[in-house]
């Protein structure tokens, strides 16, 4: 597997030392980390999990709306902040591989690097009272 | 085949001194040399004065790679002759920054106050050149540079020839942040440039006991350089960037400890102004 950029190995380092959750993918959308955490509110440890694609991570942490509806994974921040390259933010509910449904708060940003490279994007989320 | 020749070995700032006459005090700079005359210079710390002088007078085209701009890389650049030859090709390849282009950012130097020559006013012909950028091709040599874990815009140089692969990384802080390092390869800065090569340069700049200290300052401990030429396989490891404040004799003592405790599979040789490695098959 060739080496990561050194922006994305950065950010993980950094989110690995942070109490808040924070999930990053790669510039094609596959899951590269999340820190622990993260996997508190996902149910279970990244090195369970490995890397994914979005496809398969996007489907194993379904988001519904208020009302239980799905959300489809393009309107997600996390998927806009990779494909329109800015911020976004959301509030929807997931259930993790525990199966247990949780309210969340989403913000994400795309990580872009120098000369401009757009090298994936990270999430940065927390629980909410539902 | 290439030479590859240590003008200055000397981390942060200048070190001249009977204390540091036998590693040598003068700031970053590598000679690589091709068997057909063509020549790359890895930064242009205060080393390059000296090889400036030495210039062959057959040799009109020069690449000088500077990994960042930091001064103890370019602080000889000032002084570098052929900068001031009309005959004389040069090309800067730099990083840029977010916010400024690499000719912006030299000038800061390159301008009074800190300098009294302009660099529009150089009398060579100057072309400079961002970098990271796809592999660059010099004369017989394949030139790729990468980000590395430094602070501010810093690349490390990988540089292949027929039979030779050099790696060039004097300024790298591969362990920040990593608890247990090194860890996988993918992980790991600077992994990319440094995979398998003949010859790794690599920062080395402090005793184990020193490195909890500056954590964060973009430097790496003999045993962190140790770990990481072992996780690259690189063939020789040649630690670099000594810290200003070490004495040959520290030096020494800190590369037999670091030895004793990481046991290298590897030779490892501090890096002594004046040392000549030749890679590949006779240069």
């Amino acid at each position: 597997m060739p080496q990561h950029e050194i922006e994305v190995i950065l950010t993980r380092q950094l989110a690995s030392y942070l109490t808040l959750p924070i999930f990053i993918v790669g510039s094609d959308g596959t899951l590269i980390f999340y820190n622990e955490p993260a996997e508190v509110i996902l149910g279970h440890r990244f090195e369970e999990t490995g890397e994914m694609p979005a496809q398969e991570w996007a489907a194993a942490y379904a988001a519904t709306d208020d009302a239980d509806q799905p959300i489809p994974p393009e309107q997600l921040p996390l998927m806009i902040a990779l494909r329109e390259g800015h911020p976004a933010h959301g509030s929807y509910a997931i259930r993790g591989r525990d199966r247990v449904r949780r309210h969340i708060e989403v913000t994400a940003f795309p990580l872009i690097g120098q000369a401009r490279r757009h090298l994936g994007a990270v999430a940065i989320f927390w629980e909410v009272p539902s | 085949m290439m030479r590859v020749t240590l003008w200055g070995t000397r981390g942060s700032v200048a070190s001249p001194g009977n204390e540091t006459a036998r590693y040598g005090g003068n700031t970053a700079c590598v000679e690589v040399r091709a068997p057909d005359g063509t020549i790359l210079i890895l930064d242009a710390g205060t080393g390059v004065r000296r090889l400036g002088a030495s210039w062959p007078s057959d040799v009109d085209r020069v690449d000088v790679l500077l990994t960042h701009l930091h001064m103890d890389h370019i602080q000889g650049l000032g002084f570098f002759g052929p900068l001031y030859d009309e005959g004389k090709e040069v090309h800067i390849w730099a990083p840029a920054s977010p916010t400024l282009t690499l000719q912006a950012r030299l000038a800061r130097y390159l301008s009074p106050p800190f300098f009294p020559v302009h660099l529009r006013d150089l009398a060579c012909r100057l072309t400079l050149h961002e970098v990271p950028c796809d592999e660059i091709a010099i004369g017989p040599f394949r030139v790729c540079a990468a980000l590395v874990c430094h602070p501010g815009p810093t690349v490390g140089y990988r540089i292949e020839t027929t039979g030779a692969v050099l790696a060039y990384l004097p300024d790298h802080e591969p362990a920040l942040g990593v608890e247990d390092f090194p860890q996988s390869p993918e992980w790991t800065s600077g992994y990319g440039l440094a995979a398998d090569v003949d010859l790794l340069i690599h920062d080395a700049q402090y005793a184990a006991s020193e490195y909890p200290s500056h954590a964060g300052w973009g430097h790496s401990s003999v045993e962190q350089a140790m770990r990481f030429a072992g996780l690259a396989h690189a063939g020789r490891l040649v630690a670099f960037h000594h810290d200003p404040a070490h004495s040959d004799a520290d030096v020494d003592r800190i590369f037999a400890e670091a030895t004793a405790a990481e046991r290298p599979s590897f030779p490892v040789i501090p890096a002594a102004e004046g040392a000549i490695f030749d890679l590949g098959q006779a240069a």
